[in-house]
């Protein structure tokens, strides 16, 4: 029960709070506050009482640590069934971080429409919890596409225009939604595929992860299923040739848009991968792989070196999660469990770092009404906290030793080299060149000479509040990454095991 | 010919019996005593009372009616989404035509009859039925689609016109392909004609090929597949609102159940020259529907072209065939149906009461959801059932049709399909956005302060409870429909 729970909070949250907006604007930031808090306790309570370990043993099966069953619609064996693992757990608990920081850094931000805005929010990251413990195809389907009508709204409503004025927030929000839908449609075809060949061999209609991960299928249908299933999640994560989505979305979504998307939309894909692809189609995955990486280390190559040319910052750290998301493709499609484990904790550092800079952003927004880093400048003398946690986020962001995004990126390079030396040798210049454009953002925006002499008001308590916790959340992660490797490690090692034997098969 | 008439018989015959009566009770109202809620409320009772007959008809097992027509399950079924249909559109009916200056009565006797055409349609097995039927059906809509045409603006009688003119034609093309195959098969029964066919080679009956060509032509009219949908979007924006969301879905739905019959009873559907045509409406319909509809401004225009492409889906369904297509067809029309009323529902309630036009254009509903948010709720989750978006029944429509086309293994139609949803969402996401964005100008239309309790408004927000109902848990639906069929 306790997973519907997580699930049904945010649901419920956001329509008490589009409800409870005639009490005063207040009311709906504090009904949501509180949903997201308690998602959040109740992912640290299932940590607690589940059983999670570092084993070396190989795991030959998922090992659902709370699972919820029920029948939905017989007709096609698709039932409500939600289950949580190692791999869902620490996103789970990310889901509700992030969503108190969406709430958080919208208090002042968000001063129309309150109680609706926070319905969107709330509904959006409901979608983004489902998606992480649904493990019915059927059902895994419906909240992904749950999530992208709230988010719509965000930007569709509560956007922002282009910084060169060419484009308004509905272009943004249009193309999010066309390119996320139509890849949706795509996968929906590759489920329904799977369901089909699974019907064939068997005569049983299933949606079920488990049954349907025993699909017999020859390797050409395997192929062209999991290109099914790839395109969605590519464009979703995003991988080179589909991101072109993102920039515009990110940048022209309101501040707690923007930190659900670079927080937590984007690791849906990487989610989906692991659950899904992987499992499901172990020997299309292993002979895809080479594509998949190559994909991977052009979108480090090419989200770096787009980001560097930018002038509007929201757009600079957008490019920067194509970037990073190159990382996670590339660790994904390894194959080796170190890079896995080190996709896990990239996921998890990443959506803090990320949410952090597009909070602080937005806080620059609010304060300079313009992203256009050529109209900043000199703000380093101005004020006190707020440079200083921009330039520790970065620093973060571009894998400086002691913070989160390190570990993730290293850990993926040492399992990748393994590999392949070539893919990891060229993915760590991402490295370097994300240390190009980081300090490139910091000399531009806050160095140099002001440019007004009017006073800037420094970070208040809640904002203040809000950026310690991401601090922290990242420095833990950064000096001691144990207690998480161990909560992802028996699923990860189980979800390598699924995708192994049969590539041995394969090679025999 | 000699009827018998037993009991199991009359009770199957009774829908029809009762809508009928209903026309003639209502006429002779009519004449005594002008009495518009009076007429409203005896029509929507008769109709009620069908459909509570169709209830008893479908305990009665398979009877045949003369050798015109039968009712089945599948007569039963089709019988009961064209008298809802029929209902809506007398609910929405009453609401809106209130401040019509001349005589308002005749609308409801126009639309009774027209739903006896569509029962007709329903349940015939024979081709004379299915033309009556046809006829029936469609000759009170030129009147309804006019019916406002002395106070509003000259759409509705360009529209009426443009309906005659072409629903002419096509009944003309159909008559015409009747006389074609019956010179060849020698019936004009569906059966008849089924026991004919296994007697020839299909490709070598030329007369036969043309007469079934021009039935095709015909009915692409009546359904407005591509490239005969040309008056589909005259017609949505010149008819009033209530009669547009008849004109949607009862006279489509029974169209549609008449050739589907047609086609699965004489298995002509499977023949591969038959395949490629119905291919070819298909991609066209998909594709070109939703094209012509990303830059319209009117929001009936937007549903003429949606229900364009709405079809062409709906034959993927007919192209895979099987066992499994009738149900594919009957969810999918379900969610149709369910979502049209809705949202021409809405578009009645805030034109109503009838005033110099309806409020069809996009800026007059921008900003609806700071002024109306309910009406706003119900509006939202109809287009997003249109665009096939889950928590939906229009996606659990889309969702049966993939089904069906993935088990066909129809590739290049599931490609277009894609396509033609991507195109889709578009035109529909702007129509949502523009309902929360602020308004700019001072509104004209609005719906009345009190439309939640009319009866239209009733009904309009059961049909949204409904058609989330279906998108959200659709097993009870899947198991009525597979318990019928």
């Amino acid at each position: 029960m306790i997973l519907i729970w997580i699930v049904l909070i945010p649901i419920i949250g956001g329509l008490l709070c589009w409800q409870f907006e005639k009490f005063g604007l207040g009311v709906p930031r504090w009904i949501a506050l509180l949903s997201m808090l308690l998602v959040m306790v109740l992912g640290l309570y299932l940590w607690s009482t589940g059983d999670y370990v570092l084993s070396e043993a190989l795991i030959q099966q998922s090992d659902w640590q709370v699972e919820y069953r029920a029948l939905w619609i017989e007709r096609f064996g698709i039932s409500f069934h939600l289950a949580i693992d190692g791999l869902s757990l620490p996103l789970i608990i990310l889901s509700g971080l992030i969503g108190v920081m969406a709430v958080g850094c919208s208090w002042s931000e968000i001063q129309r429409n309150v109680g609706f805005f926070h319905l969107c929010l709330l509904w959006s990251l409901g979608g983004v919890i489902g998606v992480f413990l649904a493990i019915d195809l059927f059902l895994f389907f419906f909240f992904w596409e749950v999530m992208l009508v709230p988010t719509y709204f965000l930007i569709a409503l509560w956007g922002h225009r282009s910084s060169d004025g060419k484009r308004d927030r509905l272009y943004a929000a249009n193309k999010f939604f066309i390119f996320t839908q139509a890849s949706g449609l795509v996968m929906l075809l590759a489920i329904l595929g799977l369901v089909w060949v699974h019907y064939h061999a068997t005569g049983v209609f299933t949606f079920d992860y488990e049954k349907l991960r025993h699909t017999p299928m020859s390797f050409e249908v395997q192929y062209i299923l999991m290109l099914g299933f790839f395109i969605a999640f590519a464009v979703k994560l995003p991988v080179l040739p589909f991101h072109s989505w993102l920039p515009d979305a990110h940048s022209q979504a309101p501040t707690a848009g923007s930190v659900d998307l670079a927080g937590l939309l984007l690791k849906t894909a990487a989610y989906g991968l692991f659950r899904f692809l992987l499992p499901i189609f172990p020997e299309a995955a292993h002979s895809f792989a080479p594509i998949a990486m190559g994909l991977g280390v052009a979108g480090i190559i090419y989200g770096a070196m787009m980001a560097f040319v930018q002038t509007d910052i929201k757009r600079l750290i957008a490019y920067t999660s194509v970037s990073h998301m190159g990382f996670v493709l590339i660790g994904v499609f390894s194959g080796s469990a170190l890079a896995m484990q080190g996709v896990m904790v990239q996921m998890i550092a990443h959506g803090i770092s990320a949410s952090a800079l597009f909070i602080l952003c937005g806080m620059l927004y609010e304060r300079l009404h313009t992203r256009d880093m050529r109209l900043m400048g000199g703000l380093w003398g101005k004020m006190s906290y707020l440079p200083f946690m921009t330039l520790f986020f970065v620093a973060a962001s571009l894998g400086l030793p002691g913070l989160g995004n390190f570990v993730g990126e290293f850990l993926i390079l040492i399992g990748t080299y393994s590999v392949s030396p070539v893919v990891a040798i060229l993915a760590s210049t991402g490295l370097i060149l994300s240390a190009v454009y980081s300090l490139v953002m910091i000399q531009k925006a806050f160095y140099g000479p002001a440019r007004s002499e009017d006073p800037i008001a420094d970070l208040s308590l809640r904002e203040f509040g809000l950026m310690l916790t991401l601090m922290a959340c990242l420095l833990w992660i950064g000096l001691y990454p144990q207690p998480l490797l161990n909560i992802s490690s028996e699923s990860l090692g189980a979800i390598k095991y699924m995708s192994d034997v049969t590539t041995q098969k394969l090679g025999q | 010919m000699n009827i018998e008439l037993s009991i199991s018989k009359f009770v199957t015959f009774l829908p029809l019996l009762i809508v009928t009566a209903t026309v003639i009770v209502v006429m002779l109202m009519i004449s005594i005593r002008r009495d518009h809620n009076l007429t409203a409320a005896v029509s929507v009772i008769g109709l009620n009372m069908a459909l509570l007959a169709v209830y008893f008809a479908t305990q009665q097992g398979v009877q045949f009616l003369t050798p015109l027509m039968i009712v089945d399950g599948y007569a039963c079924l089709y019988m009961a989404i064209v008298l809802i249909s029929a209902l809506a559109a007398a609910t929405l009916t009453n609401a809106y035509i209130e401040g019509f200056g001349a005589n308002r009565e005749e609308m409801y006797l126009l639309l009774l009859i027209a739903t006896i055409g569509g029962l007709v349609l329903a349940c015939s097995r024979h081709m004379a039925s299915f033309f009556i039927g046809l006829e029936i059906l469609s000759v009170p809509l030129y009147g309804m689609v006019a019916y406002t045409f002395r106070t509003t603006t000259v759409f509705s009688l360009e529209g009426a016109v443009k309906y005659m003119i072409s629903s002419a034609a096509a009944s003309a093309f159909i008559l015409f392909g009747m006389a074609l195959m019956y010179a060849e098969l020698g019936d004009l029964s569906f059966s008849g004609m089924t026991l004919a066919l296994g007697k020839i080679v299909f490709s070598d009956t030329p007369i036969l090929i043309a007469g079934l060509a021009m039935i095709f032509i015909g009915v692409a009219f009546k359904l407005s597949l591509v490239p005969f949908h040309l008056w589909t979007p005259d017609v949505y924006e010149g008819a009033p609102a209530p009669v547009g969301a008849f004109l949607a879905t009862a006279s489509k739905v029974a169209v549609f159940a008449v050739f589907v019959r047609f086609l699965i009873e004489t298995g002509l559907h499977q023949q591969p020259l038959v395949e490629n045509v119905l291919v070819f409406f298909s991609v066209l319909s998909m594709l070109v529907g939703n094209a012509l509809a990303l830059m319209q401004k009117n929001l009936k225009r937007i549903l003429g072209y949606s229900s364009i492409a709405h079809f062409g889906y709906l034959l993927i369904a007919l192209v895979a065939g099987g066992s499994f297509s009738q149900e594919v067809i009957a969810i999918y029309l379900i969610a149709y149906v369910l979502t049209n009323i809705g949202v021409l529902g809405v578009i009645a309630l805030v034109s109503s009461p009838f005033g110099k036009k309806d409020a069809d254009m996009l800026s007059d509903y921008r900003g609806l959801f700071w002024r109306r948010p309910y009406l706003t709720a119900v509006l939202t989750p109809m287009m997003l059932s249109l665009a096939g978006v889950p928590l939906t029944a229009g996606f659990i429509g889309k969702f049966y049709v993939v089904m069906a086309g993935v088990d066909a293994q129809l590739w290049w139609l599931l490609g277009a399909l894609i396509i033609g949803s991507a195109l889709g969402i578009y035109y529909y996401l702007r129509v949502i956005v523009t309902l929360y964005l602020p308004a700019n100008a001072p509104y004209e239309l609005d719906a009345s302060s009190d439309w939640g309790h009319r009866i239209g408004g009733v009904m309009v927000i059961l049909t949204t409870i409904l058609m989330v109902f279906m998108g959200v848990y659709p097993q009870p639906i899947i198991n009525l429909i597979q318990l019928i069929l």
